[in-house]
């Protein structure tokens, strides 16, 4: 057992090294067959036409950090969801009130979060 | 596992990923063709013609291009973080491929939790678009890359929540063995509401009009991807047209039967190679022809067409499946159930939708302008 699932991870090893490498040959490809041409303005950042004021590190609304707390509550809950879904018709009732309670409590959270204007993308 | 292309796992591992490795470079230069030619076609233009007979070699054209291409970076980008961005956003993509089996013989590996490792391994590309945003130093890009980032994760929840459903129905997580439970019936049969906030998820996932919103060519000009040329861009490119073919094929693996319905679980390995290509092109067909249908949708709509339609749909869903399942009600009244809720929850994202607009008067009639619908 403990074999077979140590070979299952052989491939994803291998399946990042593939991808690893397909992109590094790509850029090693490109690096031997593209012409390169030093000039005073091919370094600047593209901002449609315009000189670019400023560097970029510009300040993110307050509202995506929100959207990221919500979706850790909801994607741990997920995780705590599929071991209960592949055995919680053997474990029977009792499992399954206690998962209702579970996505009960999340969903209140969701409610409430909703009624404080999380939700609405000012 | 059937069998052993070399009798060394690690070495069966290399030829089997260097299958998938050779495949994808043609496939994704195949679906670029393919895309354009369906947008023309349903533009009412012919799309390529030039190269090749009917364009078909257009896209081996594009390579080349793309390829001899100069590799501008901006002198102000953050080197590190600018050039990892390409890297976390393909490795992960062939990571997922690992999972996903085509036929019943012909997958890199049967993953006892295939169905977990797919989602979790796909959602890593998000990183990459918030490097990729954040490391151009390009407004645009930034912008860009958070609302990827917003999008992508919110997005992430009813995607996994809806393979939960499945999950429930098979108890299983293998995709191998969900696959040889839908011998009579497919899943979607049990779960339309959950195949369709799978397929609305999905879409968005793949960051595919309607839900552009991060690579918006109109609105921030590329996104991430602004500052990106050449080899490097195609790089994106080859990203974004794999987990297409990924989500596709997980589609129709969890919700169409797979290699198996409509016929036997012993088909012979070429019909299962047709039902499998047929249900995966479909949903990729779907895909091309939701992009030139349906029109961008405004980032507020998504956020709350994500949290506050469809999560709360996806619970609904969940707890239909383990009503139905703990108690051994007969297997139609979770059709009845979920058809029910996917009934209602289309009756109310299209009233949502209607409702979106402005009321605006002109000579005599009030007319709504501006809505989604």
């Amino acid at each position: 057992m403990t074999s077979e699932v140590f070979d299952v991870y052989i491939a994803v090893l291998i399946a990042a090294i593939f991808g690893i490498a397909l992109v590094a040959g790509a850029l090693i490809g490109n690096l031997v067959l593209s012409p390169r041409q030093k000039s005073e303005h091919k370094g600047v950042t593209y901002e449609c036409g315009m000189l670019p004021i400023g560097r970029s590190r510009a300040q993110v609304h307050f509202r995506y950090y929100l959207f990221a707390i919500l979706f850790l509550i909801f994607d741990i809950e997920a995780v705590f969801l599929f071991p209960w879904a592949v055995s919680f018709v053997e474990l029977g009732e009792q499992a399954f009130y206690e998962m209702v309670v579970f996505i009960g409590i999340l969903a209140f959270g969701l409610l409430y979060a909703w009624k404080k204007g999380v939700l609405k993308w000012r | 596992m059937t069998f052993l292309l070399a009798d060394n796992v690690w070495l069966d591992a290399l030829l089997r990923m260097a299958i998938v490795g050779m495949l994808v470079p043609v496939g994704v230069i195949l679906l670029t063709w393919v895309e354009r030619k369906v947008i023309g076609r349903l533009q009412q233009r012919l799309g390529p013609m030039r190269v090749g007979p009917y364009g078909l070699l257009q896209g081996v054209a594009d390579t080349i291009k793309l390829l001899t291409k100069e590799d501008v970076r901006p002198d102000s980008a953050d080197r590190p973080t600018f050039e990892l961005a390409v890297f976390v956003i393909v490795v992960p993509v062939f990571m997922a491929a690992v999972a996903v089996p085509f036929t019943s013989d012909i997958f890199v590996r049967n993953m006892a939790l295939g169905l977990f490792y797919f989602l979790a391994v796909s959602s890593l590309g998000i990183v990459g678009f918030v490097m990729a945003g954040w490391g151009s130093d390009n407004k645009y890009a930034l912008l860009g890359g958070v609302r990827a980032g917003a999008q992508l994760i919110s997005y992430e929840i009813p995607l996994i929540l809806s393979a939960v459903a499945i999950a429930m129905l098979g108890q299983s997580l293998s995709l191998y063995t969900l696959v040889e439970l839908q011998d009579d019936t497919p899943f979607i049969a049990y779960q339309p509401l959950a195949f369709v906030i799978f397929v609305i998820a999905g879409l968005a996932e793949l960051y595919r009009q309607p839900f552009d919103i991060p690579v918006a060519e109109s609105e921030v000009v590329g996104g991430p991807a602004v500052e990106y040329s050449g080899i490097r861009w195609s790089m994106f490119q080859m990203g974004e047209f794999v987990s297409l073919v990924l989500i596709s094929a997980l589609a129709s693996l969890i919700f169409l039967g797979g290699w198996i319905w409509p016929f036997s679980a012993d088909n012979a390995t070429w019909l299962q190679v047709v039902l499998m290509a047929v249900k995966t092109s479909a949903f990729i067909l779907f895909f091309m022809w939701m992009r030139a249908t349906v029109p961008r949708l405004r980032i507020d709509q998504l956020m709350a067409l994500c949290w506050q339609i469809l999560l709360p749909f996806t619970f609904l869903q969940i707890i239909i499946n383990g009503l139905v399942l703990v108690y051994e009600w007969p297997d139609w009244t979770l059709t009845i159930l979920s058809g029910a809720a996917a009934i209602a929850m289309g009756t109310l994202i299209y009233r949502v939708a209607r409702r979106s607009g402005v009321l605006y008067q002109t000579s005599g009639a009030t007319q709504r302008v501006g809505s989604v619908l």
